[in-house]
């Protein structure tokens, strides 16, 4: 009986590692592997023609002293994120919950605010948007017609990243669409015990809706970023592709991929890659430490 | 008194949808310039403002599809679709299988193993990206179509896994149980119960695989040099000059269709697709 269950237990095992076995591959040739791999080109110089030679950290040393488009891109990235993903959540929540308020058809609603959340990752939103925001576009039209003079949003470096922003937050779809399901989660007794207690609009919001919607935002806040910090094709096709005008367009994924795709500095754009990683992992670690203090778990503690 | 009150909520019904409808309206106006351009003559695309063409013409479809350097935008298309299904299939086998195991095997460091795919989920496609290209490069498989599709037959997407493994924890156990009572292995138990199962999973990891690769654009940038290779958003990034002079509405037109896959799979798998995404926190 015990030898039976022991070679069942070793069964078990080898049936496992055959399902896994193409993840397992997967892991070690695509992931970890390269991922060590990009670390140890990182401290190289390496053109992909002639082998890698190690120079120690002078790649990491070079970005961080002397190279002007790093700081350029990196300061161009951390506002587009800190713009776009509260905005865009902001929106979520507004439009989930007036969605919420029980009005009729409200299939139809979500299907068309979902659409851009559908489209918007396509090249062909992406040269749409660069048409509608440019000098006569519908955006300057609509303003010229409530009498504003509307900027060059297209050519003007100061203004292309507010059309790159708006073209982030116009896909605030599938964050509400996330925001409508745990607005159903919300028990009604909690609402309707507030409204005995005659607590206000604003107040059962901030007191109710908020903090119970806490984990939501919580998971969505985290995806943005980590989502927000890596994009690239509305950077490469509503700019010129090269980061112009004057680098208003050089998202930090761009340079990486100007370094290592255009110029071949692969060694240097592993480090740039490097850099992202850790970035991106800090960000995520500070999320994760302060949600303790404002994300709210519903886990009975309290009145018990 | 009752009956100004009765006058009011039978006027906010209709009024509440006023801006809800306008902001929609406007969420859909991009969309719509896009078709509406791609009907118009050249010269009145940037001109013409109206959503409703004055001169309808297809000639914008016509000159596009013709595409460039002798290759027609129906290769693209083709192209496109065969990356995208193989890219399905082999995130719905492999994910699949691996998401099986995670949530109904006992096998040795299956903690630490579960731990480090959660890791990748995380991991931005950067951080492996020049050696990867190193390695596909050693292996002549610049323009191939290998580099895009293979990633997706090793299951390297582990966010669908965790999707399923949340899936099949649902699942209740007794069912394995009883079949195994009845003498299945788990090769029958993964065949017969959990993949029947597992299907809105599936088409939820299908959809979504689909669309991505559809829209993927920067790995196909990358891979692809070769015009015969090209994918449609290539195609659409090599018609589009920034500097201005290209052909609008061949592009326009192009774009629209390129539009087209996509919104046809959600609108035949809408249920799957809001569910999905509320349930999973999908894109």
């Amino acid at each position: 009986m015990g030898t039976s269950r022991k070679s069942l237990a070793r069964d078990q095992n080898r049936t496992a590692y055959l399902f896994l076995l193409p993840w397992l591959l997967g892991f070690f040739l695509l992931t970890a592997g390269p991922m060590a791999g990009s670390l140890y080109l990182s401290l190289t110089k390496y053109t992909l023609l002639s082998p890698p030679t190690w120079i120690g950290v002078e790649n990491y040393a070079r970005i961080f002293a002397e190279d002007d488009t790093f700081r350029g891109s990196l300061w161009l990235t951390f506002k587009y994120v800190f713009l776009s993903v509260p905005l865009k959540l902001a929106f979520a929540l507004m439009i989930a919950m007036v969605l919420n308020k029980g009005l009729r058809a409200i299939g139809l609603y979500r299907t068309v605010y979902y659409i851009p959340s559908l489209l918007g990752g396509s090249v062909a939103i992406a040269i749409v948007w660069r048409q509608i925001f440019d000098g006569t576009g519908a955006v300057n039209r609509a303003l010229a017609w409530l009498g504003i003079e509307g900027p060059s949003w297209i050519a003007h470096p100061d203004y292309i990243i507010h059309t790159i922003v708006t073209l982030s937050v116009w896909q605030f779809g599938s964050a509400m669409v996330i925001f409508l399901a745990g607005l159903k989660q919300i028990p009604s007794d909690l609402y309707e015990a507030a409204q005995v207690d005659g607590a206000n609009g604003w107040r059962r919001f901030s007191r109710i809706t908020l903090p119970m919607l806490t984990p939501v935002i919580f998971f969505n806040l985290v995806m943005g970023v980590i989502n927000s910090f890596q994009a690239f094709t509305p950077a490469f096709v509503i700019g010129d592709g090269r980061g112009g005008p004057l680098d208003a367009t050089m998202f930090y994924t761009l340079y990486l991929y100007l370094k290592g795709f255009s110029f071949f500095e692969m060694g240097y754009a592993s480090a740039l890659a490097w850099i992202m990683l850790l970035i991106i992992g800090l960000l995520t670690a500070v999320i994760f430490v302060t949600s303790k203090y404002w994300v709210f778990y519903g886990d009975n503690k309290e009145g018990r | 008194m009752t009956t100004a009150t009765t006058m009011k909520t039978r006027l906010a019904g209709p009024l509440k949808h006023l801006p809800v409808i306008a902001l929609g309206l406007l969420m859909i106006y991009p969309v719509l310039w896009l078709i509406a351009s791609s009907f118009k003559p050249n010269q009145l695309i940037f001109s013409d403002p109206s959503l409703w063409p004055a001169t309808f013409t297809l000639d914008n479809y016509k000159n596009g599809w013709a595409g460039f350097q002798g290759i027609s935008f129906g290769r693209f298309f083709a192209n496109s679709f065969v990356i995208s299904i193989l890219s399905v299939l082999g995130n719905v086998i492999t994910c699949s299988l691996a998401a099986f195991a995670f949530a109904r095997l006992k096998f040795s460091f299956g903690k630490l193993w579960f731990a480090l795919m959660l890791v990748t989920i995380m991991l931005p496609y950067h951080v492996t990206l020049v050696p990867q290209y190193v390695i596909f490069n050693e292996l002549h498989w610049i323009n191939t179509y290998y580099p895009l599709v293979l990633p997706k037959w090793l299951a390297t997407d582990s966010f669908f896994i965790l999707l399923m493994v949340q899936f099949i924890r649902g699942i209740p156990k007794d069912l394995d149980e009883s079949a195994t009572i009845d003498g299945c292995n788990y090769k029958q138990i993964y065949f017969r119960i959990m993949l029947p199962l597992l299907t809105p999973a599936l088409i939820t990891t299908a959809i979504f695989t689909f669309i991505w690769t559809w829209d993927d654009f920067f790995s196909q940038m990358i891979y692809l040099s070769d015009i015969r290779l090209f994918t449609v958003q290539l195609g659409i990034r090599a018609l589009f000059d920034p500097s201005g002079s290209s052909d609008w509405g061949a592009l326009l037109a192009m774009s629209a269709l390129s539009l087209l896959p996509i919104t046809a799979v959600f609108l035949v798998f809408q249920r799957y697709f809001l569910e999905g995404i509320a349930t999973t926190g999908l894109k």
